[in-house]
């Protein structure tokens, strides 16, 4: 958008680190789209005008069927492959997508694009408000999973794909496969909601809400309008995140890598630094965070999720969600996960059941929690194979067993 | 369901190999009608399906305990979920499929009467194997050593057995009167898949049958 690029706050009082991030959320380095019409939104508001940050790996086929969308999840961003231009890091997801992959990119024209309300590049409340010239800050509409799905379809429009080979998500992105699913059956062919959940329940609701609390308790908060004022409330951020973080693990990988080692000393300090190795691996995961993601579009995205229920959606009947759907689904849940756990996952798979849907499900046994999805393991990509490859012999993308 | 009746799982991964035909598989899917809907109740290493599905084109669904057998079921492309006849199966509309089928897992369910009555509420048709307990075999040694019968279908200790409801032939076919169900066809077969003559009473089936297979209707269905 034109005015993204407004050098309107003061700068000069923020890190480099935080610079270059809100060089990402303006003008990010991957593809970008903006969007003339506006966006209604599930809250009865409407953006006027948005723009989508993305990214695509491989090429898309002559009819257009081999386009597989990628969602990430809540900290995620678009770049699922190579380096990422904000940390630094290789993509979060290059154990599944790639070359020769079990999501092969010489065979599928993948694309992931940074959520609604997110901050490496699709418009968020650290954007530019054209009504204002400043970030939206507060003034940023309350955003929902189907929000985001109603972008990404301006996006798959865009492209000029009309129906999508496979979505595919895990955590919030497996929200956003689902929602997708009973929003537009027609438009895809085959559905991998991994690790995910057909509703918030209310533990992770009050999970969110500590971190949010976190956030807007910082004083350099200020009410939401820290970019303008100069501030980063880093501190509640790095809290909102640690917190975060350990429901991302399970107890027992936790206690298999750290114990109760203490960290960097032989003996107790009797004081309240970081004597454990476990405390400075959170503050260390809080204070890298910070560096990386907006604290209002954190708000926003755990939000989101909290809306996020498509029973409710659907007359309190899931099933409803998919009355009819011609999708090929695979289910996939991971039996450390207890933030998303397998009996969430079971639902699903009873709702699509319940309509005679075609669906896998597979429990991984992993010992490494939810973020599970995201590590090495083997299993878990034999799964995805197998579904993508079978899904691909359907389609008429792959002729015969690859062997 | 017993070891015995699953060849093992294969191994997962992008290799793999088709596992042997089992004779009692070729048996059902000489019952299936080609290009239906079918779910594979205790589908195992999916065998069944595959053989479904490349032999008959089937819309083949399964269901299987196992976590092992079912992410090795979809990682070679077949659409199997984790699950449990016993919890599982009300969860399906009626008439979701052509073909309900249960293959030598009936005897392992907690309620095999519940159980067969999903499957002919699910399925038009329902297709049940099962080993034969009045196999002459099982009689004899019962009779002769006073101990639970360890036979080739029945390889296991009664303490490690899945099997709780064996059942005979005989038994089998009260169930099905009771039930409101009627068979369509019926068979007994051996360990190489020979079926018995068709003439054979059921007296007789029920003593030299090791297995049986049963193709069922609601009565009254067409």
């Amino acid at each position: 958008m034109a005015a993204a690029t407004s050098p309107l706050i003061p700068t000069g009082s923020l890190t480099p680190e935080t610079v270059n991030r809100l060089r990402e959320a303006w003008t990010p380095s991957s593809k970008v789209v903006q969007f003339d019409a506006p966006l209604n939104l599930d809250s009865g508001a409407s953006l006027p005008q948005f723009q989508i940050a993305y990214e695509t790996w491989g090429t898309l086929n002559a009819d257009r069927s081999n386009a597989v969308l990628v969602c990430h999840a809540l900290t995620g961003d678009q770049y699922v492959i190579g380096k990422n231009p904000v940390t630094g890091k290789p993509g979060w997801w290059e154990t599944l997508l790639g070359p020769g992959e079990p999501i092969d990119t010489d065979r599928y024209f993948v694309v992931c694009s940074n959520i609604l309300g997110g901050c490496m590049g699709s418009t968020g409340p650290a954007s530019i408000n054209p009504a204002t010239g400043q970030p939206y800050g507060l003034d940023f509409p309350v955003i929902t999973i189907g929000d985001m799905v109603e972008a990404q379809v301006r996006l798959i429009d865009h492209l000029g794909i009309d129906k999508l080979f496979a979505v595919i998500g895990g955590s919030m992105g497996g929200m956003q496969v689902l929602e997708w699913c009973a929003r537009y059956p027609s438009r895809v062919f085959a559905a991998l909601p991994i690790a995910t959940a057909p509703c918030h329940s209310s533990q992770n609701i009050a999970f969110h809400e500590v971190g949010r609390q976190a956030v807007m308790a910082d004083p350099d908060w200020r009410r939401g309008e820290y970019l303008v004022q100069g501030t980063i409330p880093k501190n509640g951020l790095a809290v909102a995140r640690m917190a975060a973080h350990i429901t991302y693990l399970s107890e027992e990988a936790l206690q298999k890598k750290f114990g109760r080692n203490l960290q960097d000393r032989a003996v107790r300090t009797f004081s309240f630094d970081a004597d454990f190795q476990v405390e400075s691996y959170l503050r260390y995961q809080g204070s890298t965070f910070v560096d990386r993601f907006d604290a209002n579009s954190y708000l926003y995205i755990t939000r989101a999720m909290d809306y996020f229920d498509l029973a409710a959606e659907h007359g309190d009947v899931l099933a409803n969600a998919f009355r009819n759907t011609p999708t090929r689904f695979c289910v996939v849940s991971f039996t450390s996960d207890w933030l998303y756990p397998t009996r969430e996952s079971r639902e699903i798979v009873h709702a699509l059941n319940a309509v005679a849907a075609n669906v896998s499900f597979v429990e991984i046994e992993s010992n490494k929690g939810h973020d599970a999805f995201l590590l090495e393991e083997p299993e878990f990509f034999a799964t995805v194979q197998g579904f993508i490859d079978a899904a691909a012999r359907h389609r008429g993308l792959i002729h015969g067993r690859r062997t | 369901m017993s070891a015995a009746t699953q060849t093992a799982a294969t191994a997962h991964g992008t290799h793999h190999h088709a596992p042997a035909l089992r004779a009692d598989h070729l048996l059902i899917a000489e019952m299936v009608r080609p290009g239906s809907r079918v779910l594979d109740v205790g589908c195992g290493d999916g065998a069944l399906l595959q053989l479904l599905e490349d032999t008959k084109g089937v819309d083949g669904r399964g269901i299987e305990l196992s976590r092992e057998r079912v992410n090795a079921c979809v990682a070679r492309g077949l659409s199997v979920i984790q699950g449990d006849a016993d919890r599982d199966l009300a969860d399906y509309p009626d008439d979701a499929f052509d073909y309900s089928i249960l293959s030598l897992t009936i005897q392992a369910t907690r309620q095999p009467k519940t159980v067969l009555e999903n499957l002919l509420r699910i399925g038009h048709r329902a297709i049940v194997s099962f080993p034969n307990f009045g196999h002459w075999r099982i009689r004899s040694q019962l009779m002769f050593t006073g101990r639970m019968p360890i036979t080739p279908n029945l390889p296991e200790q009664w303490y490690a057995s899945p099997d709780g409801h064996l059942c005979t032939i005989k038994d089998f076919a009260t169930l099905v009167g009771q039930i409101d169900a009627e068979v369509e066809d019926a068979f007994s077969f051996n360990a190489r898949g020979r079926r018995m003559g068709v003439k054979s009473s059921l007296g007789l089936q029920n003593l030299f049958g090791e297995k049986a297979v049963f193709l069922l209707k609601r009565r009254g269905k067409v």
